[in-house]
């Protein structure tokens, strides 16, 4: 936790396309521990909107409880935030993405946040394609209430205090791929190479855009028997390829071979280009995201990258058929039938 | 034998079995009355269940305008032999018993006080309809042609009505039309008609509709500007949402387009219904949820959240029996208190408590405006007798030169013109209620963080002390102006000075207000409060004040209301007398009658009479 920030910047801090230094994209100053990796996800959020040249206050930040969901506050300060009850985060960011259309909506989540107390709300956002892009900040723990297990703990990984987890983990990636989400990519808070590129794909995708990141607790679940630690993830990382971003109008130069590459296009118009290190990943294809991420966990690897994307993804406003329009801007015109509406509807009430 | 004679005054029950059609036909004979002016109050009476179990139908007609339950029952029509043993003995004394004489009447159900009615509506139907569905719709059709004929109901408006029913589906007409003849000419022909009770045409309902409150709470919703709708099904609130979805398919369609102005989310669960309903209202749009008590318990802690982040959240409570599941089909009017307070912690929602349809519709419309001018949840709590059954009601008005009051929003331009800091939660104006601004309003002023967390005036995380304990003054405060803001109470004085007062609420009224008639028969006056919001008034303090003797009538036991004003008025209890009724069934106006009376004059109060001491007149 650093206490003290100068507000000194180099005053030729390299600006985006809207003329904003990175410095327009950060928040406060974070409380959380030292090394947390959830920084370093929140430091990923600021890299990428500043190199998207988003309108910081364009974006709404929802989280519930739980250190996860303390992050917002350390990012994109122009932006609304919410911090919601625990684990409702996504029935909030839903009301909101109802009310205004026209917004990029970022949801933070952990994982007791959405695996345990939020699991009915997290996969029903999922169901509804809601168009936001909900990372769940992954270290197995509750770091709150000092370091008891999550539903995410893997069997045998134990934490700082702790007994080996018994229990099975829920895999939110298998759990968000079976429930029809239209992205879905897991990452690792200490490779921004990797992660920074995904939050761009994910904040382009339209519909539900879900970032598992394994984000270690430093303080309760970064030692020797922890499989969400720093040690532990650093060796048994593999990637399903290098991912690379490329916005709408940017030149496409590279080029791979066929197989060994993937471009996938958003709706805005930008691409994804999947360097596959892994030949068996259909980005298309949910089984074979399922299955891969099984056999490599079956080799103890944790695997990583963008699994699966559905470019023909429609969100909730195209499936219910609201209007252009954000509802909360229609007005009273729009909005109310008047008297005479009644009077017809009074006469056949008699 | 006695006979119960009367015109346009009784009270008439039909015994079904659920799931068998009777439903429309029973509304079809409530509304022939009310076509001939004269004012009728029909209420389902259903169990919780789709299909097989019986269910009645009880419609009072009272030409006096009376609408609460009267209690007792002069005619029974029964076509459920399940509960045929039940229904004779609800028959008062003189009345009248019609059945399905297709089967021979159980000898030893007879009682030699009431008058039977036999008429055989399955033979009828088995002689004239082939189809197994047909036989079993029309025997209630054919029970309303005869009690055209027992009553002198005019056949012309039944025919009218099957009409207006089947517009559309026009080749059902002469089948319907055909089916009433058959009961009217067999009634006609075997009974001497018309009998001790009937029905003479009056001019006596005015301009007034039949509605029920939930169709009415969804139009207020409508009205009100509400863009979204969120919810979780759960009788009896279920009709809120389906009739808003009826209504916005055709009032809320852009024709150029196809899109649709307005957006439903049936919810996983209640607890994500109010979610939605305050991340809408958080981002801008009006929103709101229906539920019952059931809900009302999971949507707690998000009430919560939307009072500490005072977040302008609307929700229509139909209240059905409690605790627990209770009874899901039966009314109550029992979640005062949890609405109340609802959540952890110092907490007080505002609450509106409509009586009719038409307050159903304007308090829902009226519920944003408060919800938004206070930026703090707001309850309308009506009940199953209210929200499911039709009502007389006086007609729906709205002023289209209206306006919404979207309260203490910032503009784009306004946070441009401010040099100073935005706080989101600075008392700017004395009134306990901040500014706020909607997500995405302008590049660098006046965002702020949402939390359920404790913060400062410029929405800054703390957990100082001080800090705290302004920001909860503050939110007393703005209970204080809440006051000035909420519907004030309705006071019916007796006419002449009265010592006893009744206080009362939402669906209560209209039983209340009989009860009190016919105490004033008795020589007993009675003056009137009916509380129509949470926060109180000060009227609710004076006309405790100016009174010896005040009942509060509520249909719960624990006399939830009492309770809130002795805490929040500091009455002493002992001054507020409760008159509790929650069998599930709506209050009948005896039941109030005698309860006064018992105390009244019991206590050998002789109301008229000046009081001795300080407190020489009430008034």
């Amino acid at each position: 936790m650093t206490y003290v920030r100068p507000n000194f910047r180099h005053p030729e801090l390299p600006v985006n396309a809207l003329g904003y230094t990175r410095k327009n994209y950060e928040g406060a100053l974070s409380t959380l521990c030292a090394g947390c990796g959830h920084d370093s996800i929140s430091a990923a959020i600021v890299q990428a909107c500043f190199e998207m040249s988003i309108e910081p206050h364009n974006v709404a930040k929802l989280s519930g409880i739980g250190c996860s969901s303390k992050t917002p506050t350390y990012f994109l300060g122009n932006s609304h935030g919410f911090n919601s009850v625990h684990g409702r985060m996504p029935s909030v960011a839903t009301g909101a993405n109802l009310a205004n259309r026209d917004m990029i909506y970022v949801g933070v989540s952990g994982d007791g946040d959405s695996a345990s107390i939020g699991m009915g709300q997290f996969t029903h956002a999922v169901r509804r394609n809601l168009n936001m892009m909900y990372v769940v900040e992954n270290n197995g723990c509750y770091g709150l209430t000092k370091g008891q297990d999550s539903a995410t703990a893997d069997r045998g990984s134990t934490s700082k205090k702790g007994e080996p987890n018994p229990f099975e983990p829920i895999d939110l990636v298998s759990v968000a791929l079976q429930l029809g989400a239209t992205f879905v990519a897991r990452s690792f808070s200490g490779d921004r190479e990797q992660l920074v590129p995904l939050i761009k794909a994910a904040i382009s995708h339209r519909g539900f855009a879900f970032i598992d990141v394994i984000s270690p607790c430093v303080t309760f679940n970064n030692n020797p028997g922890s499989t969400k630690g720093y040690a532990y993830v650093r060796d048994h990382l593999a990637a399903t390829g290098t991912v690379d971003y490329v916005p709408f109008k940017q030149e496409i130069t590279t080029s791979y071979d066929p197989g060994q590459s993937k471009e996938v296009s958003l709706h805005d118009g930008s691409v994804v280009h999947l360097h596959k290190a892994d030949p068996h990943l259909d980005l298309a294809s949910r089984r074979s995201a399922l299955r891969l991420i099984k056999d490599y966990k079956a080799k103890d690897q944790i695997l990583t990258g963008l699994l699966f994307m559905d470019e023909d993804s429609q969100d909730l406003h195209d499936i219910v058929g609201t209007c252009k329009t954000p509802l909360r801007s229609l007005t009273e015109t729009e909005l109310c039938p008047g008297q005479n509406v009644l009077d017809k509807l009074n006469d056949s009430l008699r | 034998m006695k006979k119960i004679k009367a015109v346009n005054d009784f009270v008439i029950k039909f015994a079904n079995v659920n799931g068998t059609g009777s439903a429309s036909a029973n509304n079809m004979f409530a509304k022939s009355l009310f076509r001939m002016g004269l004012p009728v109050s029909p209420k389902n009476i259903f169990p919780s269940n789709i299909q097989g179990l019986p269910t009645w139908y009880e419609v009072r007609v009272s030409e006096k305008g009376y609408l609460g339950r009267r209690g007792g029952i002069d005619m029974m029509v029964c076509v459920n032999p399940q509960s045929m043993a039940k229904d004779i003995n609800e028959v008062e004394p003189g009345g009248y018993f019609l059945y399905d004489s297709s089967k021979p009447l159980d000898l030893r159900l007879m009682r030699n006080d009431i008058h039977f009615i036999g008429i055989p509506l399955k033979d009828i139907c088995q002689r004239e309809y082939k189809d197994p569905r047909q036989q079993q719709l029309f025997r209630n059709v054919i029970y309303v042609g005869a009690l055209a004929a027992l009553l002198d109901i005019e056949f012309q408006v039944l025919a009218d009505l099957v009409a207006d029913q089947f517009r559309g589906k026009e080749k059902l007409i002469t089948p319907n039309v055909h089916a009433l003849e058959l009961g009217f000419h067999y009634a006609r022909e075997h009974f001497t008609c018309p009998l001790g009770i009937r029905v003479e045409r009056r001019d006596a309902v005015g301009d007034q509709i039949l509605l029920d409150g939930n169709t009415a709470a969804a139009l207020g919703a409508i009205y009100g500007g509400a863009t979204v709708a969120a919810w979780y099904p759960i009788t009896p609130s279920t009709s809120v949402v389906d009739a808003y979805e009826k209504y916005c398919k055709r009032l809320r369609i852009d024709p150029g387009s196809g899109h649709k102005n307005y957006a439903i989310v049936q919810a996983e669960d209640e607890l994500a219904a109010i979610g939605m309903v305050i991340g809408a209202a958080w981002n801008g749009a009006r929103s709101f949820t229906a539920t019952s008590g059931p809900g009302i318990s999971l949507m707690s802690e998000f009430l919560g959240l939307a009072y500490f982040a005072e977040i302008p959240t609307v929700l229509i409570d139909v209240q059905r029996a409690g605790p627990s599941t209770g009874m899901p089909t039966r009314t109550q009017q029992s979640d005062i208190l949890a609405c109340a307070h609802a959540s952890h912690g110092d907490t007080k929602h505002v609450l509106l408590f409509p009586a009719t349809p038409k307050e159903c519709f304007d308090m829902t419309a009226e519920a944003f405006d408060l919800a938004e001018v206070l930026q703090t949840p707001v309850i309308m709590l009506t009940d199953l007798d209210l929200g499911m059954n039709d009502n007389m009601s006086e007609p729906l008005r709205w002023d289209d030169k209206r306006h919404y009051r979207r309260g203490k929003v910032l503009t784009e331009e306004q946070l441009e013109s401010m040099s100073e800091r935005f706080g989101r939660y600075l008392d700017v104006d004395g009134d306990g209620i901040p500014y706020r601004t909607y997500p995405g309003t302008h590049a660098t002023k006046g965002s702020f963080f949402t939390r359920g967390t404790s913060r400062d005036e410029y929405a800054v995380y703390t957990e100082d002390s001080e800090a705290y304990e302004r920001n909860m003054q503050r939110l007393l405060l703005k209970w204080e102006t809440a006051k000035q803001e909420v519907p004030a109470p309705e006071l019916i004085e007796a006419g002449q000075s009265s010592r006893v007062g009744v206080i009362h609420f939402g669906t209560s009224r209209d039983a209340t207000l009989e009860a009190i008639d016919m105490l004033a028969d008795e020589g007993v006056a009675v003056d009137s409060l009916r509380i129509r919001a949470f926060p109180f008034s000060q009227v609710v303090d004076a006309f405790i004040d100016s009174h010896d003797i005040v009942f509060v009538v509520e249909q719960n036991r624990d006399g939830q209301l009492r309770s809130l004003i002795v805490n929040e008025c500091e009455i002493d209890p002992k001054r507020l007398l409760p008159i509790l009724h929650y069998g599930g069934m709506p209050v009948t106006a005896r039941f109030i009658r005698e309860k006064i009376a018992a105390v009244v004059k019991g206590d050998n109060v002789t109301p008229l009479h000046k009081k001795t001491g300080s407190k020489e007149t009430n008034r």
